[in-house]
């Protein structure tokens, strides 16, 4: 079974982080990262910009409306992403956990994955 | 990250939006601050026990009032009472605090407390060490290492800035506390930002053993723009000017040598150019060119893309430059960009006509230390030697870091082979 993990922080105190906090703080997911790439666990992962940088398209009129900014404005917001293949609900948040311990703060979202399309595409 | 480390982080990231809040309570800086602060050594004594709020700026604001109230109350039992109406704000406060975190309502709040600190009376190095003590809350020392004075001189300075604004406040020209109109608004955003860049350059212009004092105004002042953005989502200026600064910035590990000297664009090591930061930029640039509303810092920030975006100095699209300056010449006139735009034709057509260019500023740039440095080397280039050293000699006369005068005596050094 995949699970997406979407990671939830709040992106101020994220930005507040200084360069050596922030290197401390990958350094510690990539440790996780590694064990689970070599375990085969880990399918596509992603680290987003600031939500300053998002756009948001609004579908639900005729044309579309183009706004500036994340979707909602919430306490936490979207900051990445993984994409695990786990046996269970159980092993995803053992992982989740565990990626806790490296990243404390903010929360993640647990959430099985209904279709996945690998594109191929690669930054 | 240890959690005393990590509450600090907390407490910086909130610092802004509960001062701001606060200061529109009390409508007095210093009671605004010492509520801040009593907020936040409370913060650091109930967060490790029961865990840090969900929402800590409002957690910042509600006690900071409460125990500031506290305080004016004890005081008032010795002095006069404040008039009513001082307070007269924070009656209903209570049940609609965590509406008012949740809305548009303190984004007026940020940008008063930012505005406040650009008090046109105060001089541009004041605005800026007074916006990093206020609104950012670097220590007195960190911004008299940054400005290479004593402490006790940059208390003293800051000192004087409150006592000004306070004066300010208090009188005809005070900033008023009532929400801005939209002209208001659109006013403030533009003077906030020019004092943004101005603590940006502070940081940027650092050079040798100042940039690590500097780097974090560098830092700071993208931090509040992150910040504005995030509460004027759909400002294009304030889009150029965060994408300015961020591809700026993008350059900084490679803009010095081990030994601090200068190294300019086109020697730069591009490798060493940060990634993430110049990915951010073109976001931005690309979002505020949608809105189709040019201003100066969406020019310069597509200046600084198109360096960003060339893999080698041979791949810079000199021509796209020359016309975005020609814009930047019509929307913000200046010699500078007159002489920014000199670099870029020497470039497109030699020396020769960049020097035809360079010549007529003289009268308004003769103390500029740039105007002299780029005379000398388009000199230099036509081989007119003897006038590039003398062009040369008057740069380093007017050079303001030790890194710049270097820059240049290597140009002399050259002219003597």
């Amino acid at each position: 079974m995949f699970y997406a993990l979407l990671c939830y922080h709040q992106e101020d105190v994220v930005c507040a982080w200084t360069k050596e906090e922030d290197d401390a703080v990958m350094a510690r997911l990539g440790i996780v990262h590694e064990r689970l790439t070599a375990a085969g666990k880990l399918g596509p992962a992603a680290r987003l910009l600031p939500t300053t940088a998002a756009t948001t398209l609004r579908k639900d009129q005729d044309p579309p409306l183009v706004l500036d900014g994340p979707f909602a404005e919430t306490k936490e917001q979207l900051l990445g992403f993984y994409i695990l293949d786990c046996a269970d609900l159980e092993e995803a948040l053992g992982i989740a956990r565990e990626l806790g311990v490296a990243n404390p703060g903010g929360c993640y979202e647990v959430r099985p994955v209904g279709l996945f399309l690998d594109g191929g595409a690669r930054p | 990250m240890d959690a005393a480390r990590s509450i600090g982080t907390t407490l910086t990231a909130a610092r802004p939006q509960a001062l701001a809040a606060l200061l529109r309570y009390f409508r007095d800086l210093d009671l605004a601050e010492e509520a801040f602060q009593e907020a936040c050594l409370r913060a650091l004594k109930s967060w490790p026990q029961n865990g840090p709020p969900r929402d800590p700026a409002a957690w910042l604001i509600f006690v900071g009032r409460n125990v500031a109230l506290d305080s004016v109350r004890r005081r008032a039992k010795q002095a006069e009472l404040p008039p009513e109406e001082v307070f007269s704000d924070t009656e209903d406060a209570e049940a609609e605090i965590a509406a008012r975190m949740d809305g548009a309502h303190y984004r007026d709040d940020v940008l008063r407390l930012l505005f406040i600190c650009c008090h046109p009376e105060l001089p541009a190095t004041q605005q800026i060490a007074l916006a990093l003590r206020i609104v950012s809350g670097l220590s007195v020392g960190q911004i008299a290492r940054a400005f290479l004075v004593s402490e006790a001189a940059m208390e003293q300075r800051l000192t004087r800035a409150k006592a000004r604004i306070a004066r300010a406040q208090s009188g005809e020209g005070g900033v008023p506390f009532e929400p801005p109109g939209p002209v208001e608004r659109a006013e403030r955003l533009g003077a906030v930002a020019a004092m943004l860049y101005l603590i940006f350059n502070e940081g940027y212009s650092a050079a040798g053993d100042q940039t690590a004092a500097r780097e974090p105004l560098c830092e700071e002042a993208i931090r509040l723009a992150r910040l504005l953005l995030r509460l004027f989502p759909a400002e294009p200026e304030i889009m150029g000017l965060a994408a300015l600064m961020l591809l700026q910035h993008a350059r900084a590990s490679a803009r010095f040598d081990a030994g601090g000297a200068v190294i300019l664009l086109d020697q730069q090591d591009r490798a060493l150019w940060n990634r993430a930061m110049i990915a951010e930029g073109l976001a931005l640039l690309e979002k505020a060119i949608r809105h189709r509303r040019p201003g100066a810092y969406q020019v310069q920030a597509a200046i600084a893309a198109l360096h960003a975006r060339a893999e080698t100095p041979e791949a810079t699209d000199w021509a796209q430059i020359d016309l975005l300056y020609g814009t930047l010449e019509i929307l913000q006139p200046s010699p500078v960009v007159t002489l920014n735009r000199a670099v870029v034709i020497s470039k497109l057509r030699g020396p020769e006509a960049a020097l035809a260019m360079v010549e007529p500023l003289g009268d308004r740039l003769g103390g500029y230390f740039h105007y002299h440095g780029l005379r000398g080397a388009l000199l230099m280039q036509l081989g007119r030697t003897r006038e590039a050293r003398e062009g040369f000699m008057t740069a380093i006369s007017l050079a303001t870091t030790p890194a710049e005068a270097a820059h240049i005596r290597g140009h002399l050094d050259g002219l003597k082979l």
